[in-house]
């Protein structure tokens, strides 16, 4: 079943025609709205009327998270104020957070991608979708609500957190499908036994939608044997509007919707296109966007592309699971951070020395992150209390500036790893 | 004079590392440097050792150079033997004048038992002991 079988079947060079007229729309619209883009091309030496095939899109200049960051809050918005329907936030890097604003297209557009994501994984009217995505500032929680509302399934707007009671709930209004991260999937599972909850016996659920974090196969497979569900992919990200496209049921990679973006995928060194298959960095035009368009934005994220149409019969370019990061941005616990908000942190902390390992690990279901920093001799106190200042101080920090917990480590001086040229400051031992 | 009664104390920071403790003892043994007495504090993730040796510049010297985190502080030396109670007494006497007491431990010698206290004003607090006639052991007692 499709939500809508023109855009999502739509042969390959009818669907490339569409692409290059919007392209080519968009490309005309920020030059002439959009001072930032406007610059940024004039830099790059290029004018919207060198855009004469959809290939040409290669000409133009990419786009980066720190443009949206340098551009904060709304200097790069093409909508005025009064358009914008709505703000969503996700958290800042150096402190500074990215602001993503949509109008009432935007969300229309957003919804509809959705929409047929969730039909093409078989959910709509009969489903009961119990959303325990964030509600709030993060797109999770909203976005999945508008996308399952529109397909007319019921939604329990569940948000994050009291499991228990979202147990409850699941078996109580017989839920069939569940949108959350995937360690929140293994968490519910691990409480449904404890207890004596059996998802096969006790529950409806047949479904999740997992996504915002990454994860893997291994995990699939380990949260559908557990849990007797099928588990889905699902990819965005807040620049892209927020969680935008899924897998079909085929699950063999994730849909994006041509009439919706242009996937590119490129080597991250020579920024040249890799081969169909070959695994590069995600680039991603986003054809309907009116408050903030994305022209060739670079996401970081590490993926392959799948051209040929899929078993399902829809027509656009597939992208596989995300298997890394091109910078060194960690997920914890669905958290953005990134190893030099660490460092950052630490050398505003006199008492510990610039050195620092990061180590994440998993418990259960919980991502741990522990930091390594190592004391510095004139801070050392023969007193408990002023050393467990210390720590406290670290640890409040890191609170503070990452929006996380972690566990501090005091190390002697000299006892941790030096690098020369790159350093490999975070050893990952979370097994996904 | 109060400083008659200091003793020195060294600490160590010890952190998490398995056999950490063991590799700081064996450098004292290597260095020829006797421990008198010591004491363990630990927390989550790290621990300080505190001791007295028989040399405890040597002691906190060494150390340094060997790159551990080493810290020379005072602490008094009540002997237990004199009389039952004397602890307590000490304590009054120091919370009377308000001085507070962070840790102490206690040792068994040759000649007798002997509790070390740390204070966060060291020269008051002995001399406030010994106002009120105690004693108090002097570094070549130990």
């Amino acid at each position: 079943m499709y939500w809508n079988a023109r855009m999502e079947c739509m042969p390959k060079e009818e669907l490339r025609n569409l692409q290059f007229r919007e392209l080519k729309t968009l490309v005309y619209r920020l030059y002439s709205f959009n001072n930032f883009y406007r610059e940024r091309m004039k830099e790059h030496g290029v004018h919207p009327d060198d855009i004469q095939t959809l290939e040409d899109i290669r000409k133009l200049p990419f786009m980066y998270k720190k443009d949206l960051r340098d551009h904060y809050p709304t200097k790069m918005f093409t909508s005025s104020k009064d358009e914008v329907v709505r703000y969503h936030v996700s958290s800042g890097t150096t402190g500074k957070p990215t602001l993503v604003g949509y109008t009432e297209n935007d969300i229309e557009f957003w919804t509809d991608s959705l929409a047929r994501a969730l039909t093409s994984i078989g959910i709509g009217t009969g489903d009961v979708v119990q959303v325990s995505y964030g509600y709030g500032l993060f797109t999770g929680g909203l976005g999945l609500h508008y996308g399952a509302e529109r397909v007319g399934a019921t939604v329990l707007p569940a948000s994050v957190g009291n499991t228990e009671r979202q147990l409850e709930l699941m078996m109580d209004l017989d839920v069939t499908a569940i949108a959350c991260t995937p360690s929140y999937m293994i968490h519910m599972g691990e409480v449904a036994k404890r207890l004596g909850i059996d998802f096969r016996r006790d529950t409806k659920l047949r479904k999740a939608i997992l996504g915002a974090e990454p994860w893997s196969e291994g995990m699939r497979q380990h949260i559908e044997e557990n849990l007797g569900i099928e588990a889905y992919d699902i990819y965005g990200t807040s620049e892209l509007s927020g969680p935008m496209f899924t897998e079909c049921e085929e699950r063999n990679g994730i849909h994006v919707w041509g009439d919706v973006g242009i996937v590119e995928i490129i080597d991250p060194e020579t920024e040249e296109p890799v081969p169909d298959g070959e695994v590069g960095e995600l680039v991603i035009t986003v054809l309907k966007k009116e408050a903030m368009p994305m022209i060739r934005y670079r996401i970081s994220d590490l993926t392959y592309a799948l051209e040929e149409t899929c078993t399902c019969g829809r027509s656009s370019t597939r992208i596989g699971r995300i298997s890394g990061r091109t910078d060194d941005m960690l997920i914890i616990r669905g958290i953005n951070v990134f190893p030099s908000q660490v460092e950052h942190t630490l050398m505003n902390i006199p008492e510990v020395g610039e050195q620092f390992m990061i180590i994440l690990d998993r418990k259960g279901a919980l991502d741990t992150m522990t930091v390594q920093a190592e004391l510095s001799p004139e801070h050392f106190s023969d007193k408990m209390a002023d050393m467990m200042a210390i720590k406290k101080k670290i640890d409040s920090d890191m609170r503070k500036y990452l929006n996380i917990s972690v566990n501090v480590e005091l190390m002697d001086p000299g006892s941790l790893p030096r690098f020369e040229g790159k350093a490999k400051r975070v050893i990952d031992k979370r097994v996904f | 004079m109060p400083q008659r009664h200091v003793i020195k104390q060294i600490s160590v920071f010890v952190n998490n590392e398995p056999g950490r403790l063991a590799k700081i003892a064996r450098m004292l043994s290597e260095e020829g440097i006797d421990i008198c007495a010591f004491n363990i504090a630990e927390a989550s993730g790290f621990g300080v050792f505190r001791a007295i040796v028989r040399e405890p510049d040597k002691a906190y010297q060494r150390l340094k150079e060997r790159g551990v985190i080493v810290k020379e502080t005072e602490v008094i030396a009540i002997p237990m033997q004199d009389r039952p109670g004397g602890l307590f007494e000490a304590a009054a006497v120091l919370g009377e004048e308000g001085i507070n007491i962070e840790y102490g431990y206690a040792y068994s010698g040759k000649a007798g038992a002997t509790f070390f206290i740390r204070v966060d004003d060291t020269d008051s607090a002995i001399k406030a002991l010994l106002d009120r006639g105690m004693v108090l052991m002097q570094e070549g007692d130990l």
